[in-house]
């Protein structure tokens, strides 16, 4: 029920977002459609127990250092991500196409469900690199790498994973 | 000024989204296709929307083209994902130039 709640608050705020009025029948129809989009959904965000046992963890989200993190982890991304796109607009417009393509192997430290998306977000985000699979068990992500510099599971580690897992460990395990 | 500060951004976005459509053609698979299309035209896009936002400001289509970049970062990288693994699973095989395939030799 406490998962329906929010997930009706949350849907009627981005109703209020796009629709961008006041007007009484439009929040009628947002608080409609708010209840609809909380009662088909909740499903998804409640943690399940899956076959193995596993429940995934809930980050405690009362900690105000998460959030001063997660502010300093936009501006690192957004850089990152800038500094990808030039990578990426060289490498298209450079006459010999300079890429050196593969699929390399990378470990990580973070357990959780919502940090490993974040880190697979951040990591297709930023420069040459896409994950393809994660093997959550055993902690490896695998990563296609546009230009690769090291194709051992460390080196490799170091230098696609390290600078989003320190960040993203402090604001969500 | 306001204008000409979003028109920048309106500028630099579709000049991005040309380099991602450009890699698209020119790369050499579908894995580095993947990696042009997901970058140059997610921060494209984004420029694009940001743009609009500085020049329309708080009104109902500025706070729409912010909610658009949203839901863009969160779902670009996803599909570019899904589409990876599905390509791997379903037998699309790398260039023949590449360095290593570990994805390949761990999947036994």
């Amino acid at each position: 029920m406490k998962t329906k709640i929010v997930l009706f608050i949350v849907a009627f705020i981005v109703w209020l977002g796009l629709t961008w009025s006041v007007e009484l029948l439009s929040l009628i129809v947002g608080v409609g459609v708010a209840i609809l989009v909380a009662f088909l959904t909740s499903d998804m965000f409640t943690p399940l127990r899956n076959k193995t046992g596993f429940v995934s963890k809930v980050p405690e989200f009362k900690q105000p250092v998460r959030y001063l993190w997660f502010l300093y982890y936009i501006p690192v991304f957004l850089w990152e991500c800038l500094k990808a796109n030039f990578d990426v607009a060289y490498r298209v417009g450079h006459p010999d196409l300079p890429i050196n393509p593969g699929i390399v192997k990378v470990k990580t430290q973070l357990k959780t469900e919502l940090a490993l998306t974040f880190l697979a977000n951040s990591i297709t985000l930023t420069p040459g690199t896409l994950s393809v699979d994660v093997d959550k068990e055993k902690g490896y992500l695998y990563v296609h790498w546009i230009n690769v510099k090291d194709k051992g599971v460390e080196g490799a580690t170091r230098i696609v994973v390290e600078k989003f897992e320190k960040i993203l460990r402090r604001i969500f395990e | 000024m306001n204008e000409i500060i979003g028109y920048i951004f309106i500028v630099a976005g579709v000049v991005f989204d040309f380099f991602g459509c450009l890699g698209l053609v020119r790369f050499p698979d579908l894995y580095n296709r993947l990696q042009a299309a997901t970058k140059c035209v997610t921060i494209g896009t984004c420029g694009i929307m940001f743009g609009v936002f500085i020049i329309t400001g708080l009104s109902p289509s500025g706070i729409k083209a912010l909610l658009i970049i949203l839901f863009l970062i969160l779902t670009a990288p996803t599909a570019a994902h899904a589409l990876a693994r599905g390509a791997h699973k379903s037998g699309v095989k790398l260039w023949e130039k590449s360095i290593c395939d570990k994805y390949e030799e761990d999947a036994d």
